[in-house]
Formats: structure tokens, sequence, C-alpha cells
């Protein structure tokens, strides 16, 4: 068991120091390095050699990858080109919007995500299963920026009940951000509460199918009691690593999202770093997003292994 | 005679076999929804340059922002560009990049796939750690820093989305690989003393086959979803091409006065994300596949 888990440890660790080896990679491979790229037109004579000793781009790419891994490892991750300040200064602020928009998503959307997922499987074909079934896949099909778009023009033009676009400073108060976060919520929440609902569905389905479900019935036990004592602990427990996935995946949106309503959070910072063509700042982000799916992946396994017995001598699934 | 059978069975023409499937799809109602707003959306890229009613370019500061009307269908644009015309021609770039995106994405992510399942052992190791580490890089900041350095040209975005989309069909394909791998019928072809390339060709790809094609399909979705966001963002297709995600992001200033710049476009791409995603789905269910219970990676 404690063996199980210090090899998920590691192999976290393993994925992100290949991570880190792609992002540099890649910055390195693609045609032009971060002064070329950020200078553009003036990328000659004096400003560049200024540029490259300034971010020590004169010494060999190992040497350089080696002294930026030391440094990442502890939190310092150079300075960014174009706000001239400390990385870590810049992200502090931005990690914090960022986490308390998707927290408070996750935490709106996961008991939604069940109850629906449940009634949904329950009642399998139905006209609730019918009518809950469509509106997911109409929310998790559609891209996120046109889902936050008409939130946008629904509630905040024509109803006018929210301030549809953030306009607060980076570093506002949680109080003062509060009113303005709800629409953005919403927008993350409904994708993410639709794809999770469809997974429990099945997976409550499938456990219904299964034998001693069957035999349960067989046997008598009143249905409600089947369905709480017998399914429903069957079923979440293998979502639990397809939801943390899924949240995982939704990483991506939640850049989007921010965009749409101008939040200051890292999506945007990935946007404003990459127009803006600060590398440095870019491989900071890689690898703090690559960190947080995999820590979210590594939760769901642990949490995956505690609660279920069976799991505790096998070898763990991949 | 009963071996005959099952001989007259497997040599169906393979236009046969795609005719049964097209009709298992269409007995279901969402099946049939999804094929036909599938259809529709080809056959509209296909024909909207000679249908368009106006010039998709054409600026008119005289006509800016007016409202649908007998001659502006879905209204003008703050250029003074029609709409409807823009809209009917904004699903063919999307439509054609995705779709080979989505080719080179199967090509690629199958074989590795299925090379790594046969192979096992330490390359498939370092293999999978590979591909877990590009898993865990969020999809928009690799193509955002990859069309950022190397441009928005089709010639970029295609291979680009190929391969960012590709390294999840590795581990479908994969694992398809090892169901069959154990099975018996590729212990007697080794024993026939069948080459590696004969068993890989005629043993394997017909029984994995189906898998990666549904999860090919269901890639071209969130490839399509990826692209859109891209030129959403700006970091798509340049203007003044019409695009459905370029279109949105233009329109959206300004919504709050002409809602239609931007009803329109969202309607286009919204049909055909779902149209695709319910073919897949209708595709996965033909074929005897459950995918609802997969995360989206």
């Amino acid at each position: 068991m404690l063996f199980l888990i210090i090899k998920r440890i590691l192999l976290g660790f393993i994925t992100l120091f290949i991570v880190s080896i792609i992002t540099f990679v890649g910055t390195e491979v693609l045609p032009g390095d971060a002064c070329t790229t950020y200078l553009e037109r003036q990328a000659f004579g004096e400003q560049l050699e200024a540029c490259y000793r300034r971010l020590g781009l004169n010494v060999p790419a190992y040497e350089r990858y080696v002294s930026w891994a030391l440094n990442a490892i502890q939190g310092d991750f150079g300075y960014s080109l174009s706000g001239e300040m400390p990385i870590k200064e810049v992200l502090g602020p931005r990690i914090k919007n960022s986490l308390v928009l998707a927290s408070a998503a996750i935490f709106i959307g996961i008991p939604i995500a069940l109850i629906l997922g449940i009634i949904t499987a329950l009642w399998r074909d139905k006209l609730p299963d019918v009518a809950i079934s469509t509106v997911t896949i109409f929310a998790m099909t559609i891209p996120e920026f046109i889902s936050a778009t008409l939130l946008i023009l629904i509630i905040a033009i024509w109803l006018e009940w929210l301030p549809g676009i953030v306009i607060v400073p980076t570093d506002v108060s949680f109080l003062e951000l509060l009113p303005n976060i709800i629409l953005p919520v919403v927008a993350i929440a409904m994708i993410m509460t639709a794809h999770m609902a469809r997974m429990v569905r099945s997976s409550v389905i499938q456990v219904m199918a299964s034998e001693y479900v069957q035999m349960a019935i067989l046997k008598g036990v009143p249905y409600w009691k089947m369905v709480f004592k017998h399914v429903l602990p069957n079923a979440l427990l293998p979502a639990i690593n397809v939801v943390a996935l899924t949240i995982a995946w939704l990483l991506g949106g939640v850049v989007v999202t921010e965009v749409v309503f101008n939040y200051p959070g890292l999506g945007r910072l990935v946007i404003e770093s990459i127009s803006n063509r600060d590398l440095p700042t870019v491989q900071a982000l890689a690898i703090i997003l690559a960190s947080i799916y995999v820590s979210i992946n590594l939760l769901a396994d642990l949490l995956t292994l505690m609660l279920n017995p069976r799991l505790k001598t096998l070898q763990i699934r991949k | 005679m009963k071996l005959d059978n099952i001989y007259k069975e497997e040599k169906k023409s393979a236009f046969a076999k795609l005719s049964e499937i097209i009709i298992t799809m269409a007995s279901r109602p969402s099946g049939i929804i999804g094929l036909s707003i599938l259809v529709f959306h080809i056959i509209l890229a296909f024909i909207s340059p000679y249908i368009a009613p106006h010039d998709f370019k054409a600026i008119d500061p005289t006509l800016m922002l007016q409202a649908p009307s007998a001659e502006y269908w879905f209204g003008t644009d703050d250029l003074g560009r029609d709409v409807f015309t823009r809209t009917i021609l904004g699903g063919r770039t999307a439509l054609t990049i995705t779709f080979f995106g989505s080719l080179i994405a199967l090509l690629w992510g199958g074989l590795l796939g299925i090379f790594c399942g046969l192979v096992g052992g330490k390359i498939d190791d370092v293999v999978m750690r590979i591909v877990d580490a590009f898993l865990s890089i969020p999809w928009i900041l690799a193509m955002l820093l990859i069309v950022s350095l190397l441009g928005t040209s089709t010639e970029v975005l295609i291979p680009a989305l190929g391969f960012f989309y590709g390294k999840g069909i590795v581990r479908v394909a994969r694992a398809a690989t090892h169901d069959v791998i154990a099975k018996d019928f590729i212990v007697s072809a080794r024993a026939r003393g069948h080459s590696n390339f004969s068993i890989i060709w005629n043993e394997i790809i017909p029984n994995v086959r189906d898998a990666i094609l549904v999860e090919g399909a269901m890639r071209w979705s969130w490839m399509l979803l990826g692209f859109s966001s891209l030129s959403f963002l700006g970091f798509g297709v340049s203007p003044p091409t019409p695009d459905w995600g370029l279109m949105i992001s233009n329109a959206r200033g300004l919504m709050s006065f002409a809602y239609w710049a931007v009803i329109a476009p969202i309607v286009g791409l919204s049909s055909l994300i779902i149209g695709i995603n319910l073919t897949a789905d209708a595709f996965a269910k033909a074929l005897g596949i459950d995918r609802s219970t997969k995360a989206p990676v």
C-alpha cells in the first residue's frame, strides 16, 4: 500500500520532469529564442547581446536547463521579459484568482453532477433521462467561449442582472471579486457538470446491471436501500478517476473562459505572455499547469486507493 | 457447411459493411440527427462559394451593423459585411483543417499505439511516459506556443493539431492491441510462421480498427473545438477569412446593439460540433463500443 503510494508520487515527478524537458526543448527547437521573438525587429546588435546576457542565453542549453530546473524547484522561475519583474510575483495573485474560480466551479459542479447523473441512470431512457441528457450533451459539446458569450448576452446584456465583464485589478480582495465571478463560475461549472453527470450516469448504469445488484433485487432488498447501499458506493469509486481527468482537461477551457470574461487569472496570463512572446513566463506556466494536472490525477488515484479495499492488495491499475 | 458460412460473412465488401453501419447509426434518433447535421454542413462547405449572395470581404461603411432584412438575411457586421454570406462560408476552413488534422492524428496515434502494444517492455514504458507528459500540458498552451512561434498557416495548423490530438489515440490503440495480442489467433498466426508485418496487417489492425476509428471521430469534434477556440483567441486563421471563431470574437464587443452578428456564427459552430459529436457517438454504438465512461483526454 505504502509502496504503491510512493510509486504513484514518483511517477508523477517523472512526468513533470519530462514536461519540463519538453517545454524547454520545445522553446529551444522551434525557430527563434526568447530574445529574438521578444525583441522582434530590434533583435540585432547591442540590444540582442544585452538580452542574451540578461537571460544567460550565452551559455550552452543543457547548463541553462539545469540551472533553470534547480531554481524552478525552489519556486524561482526567473524574470518575465515584458513586465521585467520576477515571474513568481506575477504568478502569485493570478494563481489565487484562478483557484477561486476553479474551486467555486468544482464545489457547485460536483453535487449537481452527482444528482443529475444518478437521476438519469435510475430513470434510464424515461422522460427525466431524455430531458437531462439532451441538455448535458448540449452543455458539454458547445465550446466554452460560446456558452460564455451567450451567458453574457442573455444575463448581462438583455436581463442586466450581473456584470458581464470583470473589471477589477489583479490583486483584489475576495469580497469585491464575488459578484464578478458568478458568470464565469457558471460558465465553467456548466461544462464540467455536464461531463461529470454523463460519467456518473454510465457508471451507475453499469453497476445496476451487475450480478450482485440483480441478486439484491431478487432477495427483495427495498429499491432505495439497494441504490444507496449497494449501487452508489460501487458506482462512484471508478468515477473519481474520470472526474479528475475531466477537471484537468478543463484547465484549457478555463483559459478561454477567463479571456471571455476578462478575468485576471492564470488563463489570461497564458494569452498575455504568448502575445507578448514572453517565453520564460510561458515555460513557468507550462510547468505550473502540468503540476496541477498531475497532482489532481495523483489525488484521485490516492483517493480511489484509500476508498477501495480491493485495490489495496492488488497492483494499481494503469 | 458451417465453415463455409463463416467464410462468406468475412468476405462482405467494404461498401456493404459501411452501409450496414450507417443504417444502424441512422436507426437511433440521435444518430439520424447527428448524421443529417454533419451531411448538411459538408454539403454546405462544398456549395457555399457558389450560393453566397454577397462578397464575403466587401466592406461598406454605409451598411454598418444593419439588422436582418430581406437583402441581408442575418444582418451586417461592424464593417458592413453580409453576416449570412460569412456564416455559410465560415465552416469551410474549420472543416478542412480539422478533417485532415484528425486523419494525421489517427495515423500516427494509431500506429504508435499498436507498436507500443506489440513490443511492450522498456520501449513501451518510455513512450507511454512521454505521452503522459504531453497529456499533462494543457492543449491550449501547447497549441498557442506552436502557433505563435510558427505562424497560423494551414501547413502549420494541420500537423500541429494532428500531433496534439493524436496522443490520446496512442493510449486507446495501445490498450486495444493489448487486448488482442493475447488471443489465440495471434498465437496461431505466430505458430504458422507469419511475419510480424503480416500479423500486424492481417490480424491486429482489423481487430483494433474499430476502437481507433471511434476515438478518431471523437477527436474530430474536440479538434474542431480547439481550432475554433484558437481562432476566437486570435491565434487561428487570419482575417478577412470568414471563420466562425473569429466572427464570434469580432462581433462579441458589439453584441449589445448587434446580437445577430454573434448569433449566426454561434449557431453554425455549435450545430457542427453537436452534429459531429452525435455522429461519433452513434458510430461508436453501431460498432458496439461504449465510450461514455471515458474522460475527454
